[in-house]
């Protein structure tokens, strides 16, 4: 019988990051997935990063993960985002070969120390002692392990729906894992249903594009990883078309026979992903809507319309895709549908995502009730990271929403759970400003570091970049100037009689680097990205100053954990409604209760007040 | 959680005193005292026993259900009669009850706060008008206990959600169907709760004379019948008098009722070359008193120029009228009380339009919350005009602004920004 350390079952995004993160850590560690080739598959649309999701992308390369990396390599239409905002909220996007993608995730895993791919479907679980050790495969065989990260995305139950015609299915051409779910529902965990869909696949050679709008990569592309220089494959263009008002009429017609609008689906489903039908019926005095013709490889003509996800039948779907213009002969090579699945309240997990009435069993994913390959892959990375952890008998690491983006997304799903499919925006960071994607490696590759999960390469890379940004702030800390001075520069100041440092210089709109060097020549021998990122850094200093009470406290928060078995029936004072929130999603500290839905200052206080009781009990 | 009850009326002799109780087993206690649980919110004689059914005192009985109350709980009032006797005779035997007990101070309303039944400036509202005096004092805290300062914050909170929504849209869904050019709507909400804030600002200082009452100083050369005027308007002899100049060495306070204003006058030393070391500290006092004070009544003798300079609305009289040739206007005697009455309503028509530039702001935090947001939101609109280069800075200050503005009461969670962002825009590709 084989044995692992860590046992990652499904092969998806968050499979693959959990798996890999957990074999850098040095545990043995195996992945099941049902096919090897569908390792790294790409089920939606083919991009990687974007807004917020760009920002986890970043940080799960600072942790030395593979999706960066990988995406890297098949990026065919690198944007950056935002271009023209400030670097906070500037996201890296890239369009990604389908297939170049699956191939070097492939690779990546192949060649990955300590991990074993094996190709079965996980049929169950072995529980022994009321603990997860292991699964057993649908042939029967048994692999055993000491802890378990499930990815299993929309396989829970999954249904296909394609206008009035639904099937059981996780993605197209894939079948459910039935006696999965029904294991799961042994352990009592809270269950949900939610639905997303995807539009039809068009062949590119029946798309006329001479008369579309195209939009190109960027001149100057941003990568994901803080190891890559320039792409990796040729770059290429997205076509912009329209919806019209022949379009919507169609749409509006046949809304009956479309799978969510005809009452098949009970789901909820992202409110910021809507399918076409329900663009056109909530906003129904809007008479067009845009979309991306975005190409899905460089060595096919498939093409992911991007704006038209549905679950109208196929004939109204081809009736309505060529009243657009650009797409009036084109041909639909796989229709749109809308999949329904279960996930699992992930206030059922605690800040590692392990269940926390499970021992020995890791959810990542899309199970969780997230949408997004990238909120899925950093949670593979978190799971991965604390199944090894475990394991070797180490302390968990907890990401915080001081320190990363995948800590906001963490701290958000298990403690107010998910009530649509979950995405990563910018502004579920309150410390955005500081959480920047340009320093998520300064942020993260030191905890890496710590953990062991970082290999060589990174650490000098990162060690290098880290002394020439620490000398070059120096250097322009101190060195400091008087109002006088800098007037006689062309800089305007307020002759307030107070010096000025070079850094904080930086950030005024009219200064530069180069006029920097017009103050101090040896400011010159700043290297290029040094100067940029110090910029950067420079920009928010005030800001992140003035957060830095809000850190403080949230900090002090965090510091006053709760214990698992905490007795909330015990308080006084304390509103039943906000009794049972709060033994629904447990939290661990003090910082994730007071955002809890509802929770006030006085109940707070009174929490504080019983946590000290406690304490005060305890060592007396 | 337990239920709690208390004598809800002042202790001692009356002809009635309340007796409230809250919580889980207040129908439950009712049952054993009354025999029966009265129907809800209608009057309902009673006779009141022990649990050895001995009779305490016949007695009203109010009940409210959950959600129905002031605290939100289930809740019982019996008005008995108000013997000192009878109450804690009640008092005792509810105590009986397991989990039941006397309430700690302001239990009621925490509960009320805990149950959302009122917010934070509400509460300070109802503490205010409990406090209150005077008219001016009772209509004040009354606008803050009904919710209009809540209702203002939200308003406020709404438009800043919505600002901070249309800017999150462009930040966050940049590569979609959003307005590229959100800043002038953004600029007049923004601008409209800066706006709303400065008229709570400046009328905080009005406010919170209304609550500690407005400052009027008597001032003038020694011997103009200061402690005189001060003595008549009081009623009493509140400050020695003679003949002697120089009598008043101290500033004596006395608070009055002015046509519903709280006011407290101030008789002060009069104003020469002092003679000695405790004249010349008296009058340094009654300067700087007279300067801080909100309105200044300056007493000048027949002939003689004002030993200050009036400032405002202050009031220059004519003093000892009684003695005066001249029997015009400002003329004022405390001696006969000649032109007291047209001083009194002088004084009180000043202070009357100044209080009613009185705002919301009742608290020094409510203002000092107030300017922290003022702060913030200036900021951001001058960010705003620099361009979508600073929308995440911008989006910062509103944020800030928000919170500060929440503190007044409650809090603001992103989940309402990304809220009002879904509901006003087509996003998804």
């Amino acid at each position: 019988m084989k044995h692992f350390d860590v046992l990652v079952i499904g092969g998806g995004h968050a499979g693959v990051e959990a798996a890999a993160a957990a074999a850098r850590m040095g545990a043995r560690t195996g992945l099941v997935t049902l096919k090897k080739d569908a390792i790294g598959v790409m089920s939606c649309n083919p991009a990687i990063g974007g807004l917020g999701k760009g920002h986890l992308v970043r940080e799960i390369d600072a942790l030395d993960g593979v999706m960066g990396r990988v995406a890297d390599k098949a990026g065919i239409q690198f944007r950056l985002l935002n271009r023209r905002k400030g670097p906070a909220v500037q996201g890296p996007r890239t369009q990604a070969d389908r297939k170049t993608y699956r191939e070097e995730m492939q690779r990546e895993m192949v060649l990955q120390r300590d991990l074993t791919i094996i190709e079965g479907e996980a049929a169950d679980f072995v529980v022994r002692e009321d603990r997860v050790s292991g699964v057993v495969l649908a042939d029967g065989s048994e692999i055993t392990a000491n802890s378990v990260v499930l990815t299993t995305g929309t396989f829970l139950r999954g249904v296909i729906h394609i206008g009035d015609v639904s099937r059981p299915g996780g993605r197209m051409g894939e079948s459910p894992s039935v006696k999965l779910a029904e294991r799961i529902d042994s352990f009592g965990l809270p269950l949900g249903r939610l639905k997303t869909g995807t539009p039809p696949r068009l062949n590119g050679k029946t798309i006329n594009w001479g008369n579309l709008e195209m939009q190109a990569a960027d001149e100057d592309p941003t990568m994901f990883s803080f190891l890559s220089k320039t792409p990796f494959a040729r770059q290429i263009s997205c076509g912009i078309t329209y919806t019209n008002e022949r379009t919507h009429d169609l749409i509006r017609e046949n809304l009956d026979r479309s799978a969510m609008y005809g009452g098949r689906i009970d789901g909820i489903g992202p409110r910021y992903c809507p399918s076409i039908e329900d663009k056109i019926v909530r906003f129904a005095d809007k008479t067009s809507h845009q979309i991306f013709l975005e190409p899905e490889s460089l060595s096919d003509d498939v093409i992911y319309p991007n704006g038209i996800s549905t679950s109208l039948p196929e004939d109204i779907q081809a009736e309505y895709v060529q009243s657009i213009a650009g797409l009036e002969n084109a041909q639909i090579l796989q229709p749109g549908y809308a999949i329904e699945y279960d996930y699992v309240d992930p206030r059922a997990l605690d800040l590692t995502l392990a269940v926390s009435s499970v021992a020995g069993l890791y959810l990542a994913g899309q199970i969780n009730g997230t949408t997004g390959y990238e909120e899925a892959a950093a949670q593979g990375l978190v799971a991965g990271l604390n199944a090894a952890l475990s394991v070797l008998d180490r302390e968990p690491v907890i990401f915080s929403r001081m320190n990363s983006y995948i800590g906001v997304m963490i701290d958000d799903l298990t403690t107010k759970g998910v009530s649509e499919p979950y995405r990563m925006f910018t502004s579920r960071a309150e410390f955005r400003l500081s959480l920047r994607a340009d320093n998520a490696d300064q942020r993260l590759t030191p905890v890496g570091l710590d953990l062991g999960c970082v290999g060589e390469n990174r650490r000098f890379a990162f060690e290098d970049k880290a002394e020439r940004l620490s000398s070059g702030r120096d250097q322009l800390e101190n060195s400091s100037y008087t109002p006088r001075q800098l007037n006689e520069c062309g800089i305007a100041v307020n002759q307030d009689g107070a010096r000025r440092s070079a850094f904080q210089l930086l950030s005024y709109p009219d200064v530069d680097f180069s006029t920097l060097i017009g103050l101090e020549k040896s400011f010159s021998s700043i290297d290029p990205d040094t100067r940029e990122q110090l910029s950067k850094d420079a920009l928010y200093a005030n800001y992140i100053e003035r957060q830095k009470r809000d850190v403080e406290q949230m900090k002090r928060d965090e510091a006053h954990v709760i214990p698992g078995d905490f007795e909330y029936s015990g308080i006084h004072g304390l509103s039943n409604e906000l009794k049972s929130k709060l033994s629904k999603s447990r939290p661990e500290n003090l910082a994730q209760a007071s955002r809890i839905d509802g929770m006030t200052p006085a109940a707070l206080t009174l929490l504080l007040a019983k946590l000290r009781q406690e304490n005060r009990n305890k060592s007396a | 959680m337990d239920t709690i009850f208390a004598l809800s009326t002042a202790q001692g002799k009356a002809g009635v005193s309340v007796i409230r109780v809250s919580g889980p087993l207040a129908f439950y206690t009712t049952k054993a005292l009354c025999g029966d649980v009265p129907v809800r919110r209608k009057a309902s004689l009673r006779e009141l026993k022990t649990a050895d059914g001995d009779r305490i005192d016949e007695a009203l009985v109010l009940t409210f259900d959950h959600g129905q109350s002031f605290t939100g709980e289930m809740s019982v009032e019996f008005q008995c009669h108000g013997s000192v006797a009878v109450v804690s005779k009640v008092l005792e035997t509810l105590g009986k009850f397991e989990g039941c007990r006397q309430a700690d101070a302001g239990e009621f309303t925490r509960r009320a706060l805990e149950n959302n039944r009122l917010d934070l400036s509400q509460i300070e509202g109802l503490a205010d008008l409990i406090e209150a005096e005077t008219e001016a004092q009772r209509r004040q805290a009354l606008r803050v206990f009904s919710g209009e300062l809540g209702g203002k914050a939200s308003e406020w909170r709404r438009h800043l959600v919505r600002a901070a929504a249309l800017i999150e849209a462009t930040i966050d869904f940049a590569d979609e169907d959003v307005p590229v050019d959100v800043s002038p709507e953004v600029s007049k909400l923004v601008r409209g709760v800066l706006e709303g804030l400065q008229v709570e600002i400046e009328g905080y200082s009005s406010a919170e004379r209304i609550r500690t009452g407005f400052e009027v100083a008597i001032v003038g050369a020694p011997n103009t019948g200061k402690s005189t005027l001060l003595n008549y308007l009081a009623g009493r002899d509140a400050a020695i008098t003679s003949s002697h100049a120089g009598t008043t060495r101290d500033v004596i306070e006395v608070k009055m009722d002015l046509g519903g204003l709280p006011v407290t006058l101030l008789d002060t030393a009069g104003l020469r070359e002092a003679e000695d070391e405790v004249e010349a500290i008296g009058i340094d006092r009654a300067l700087s008193r007279a300067e801080s004070a909100d309105l200044r009544v300056i007493l000048v003798e027949e002939g003689r120029e004002p030993e200050l300079v009036p400032r405002d609305d202050d009031v220059i009289c004519l003093a000892k009228a009684d003695l005066s040739s001249e029997t015009g206007p400002g003329g004022v005697s405390g001696k006969t009380g000649l032109g007291v009455l047209e001083l009194v309503n002088g004084v009180t028509e000043a202070l009357k339009s100044r209080a009613s530039e009185s705002g919301l702001a009742i608290r020094e935090r409510h203002k000092s919350a107030m300017e922290r947001g003022s702060r913030s939101l200036r900021s951001a609109v001058g960010l705003l005009a620099q361009g979508p280069e600073y929308s995440e800075i911008c989006a910062e200050e509103v944020r800030t602004a928000v919170r500060a503005l929440d503190s007044l009461i409650g809090r603001v969670d992103i989940e309402n920004v990304l809220d009002e962002v879904f509901a006003s825009f087509c996003l998804g590709k």
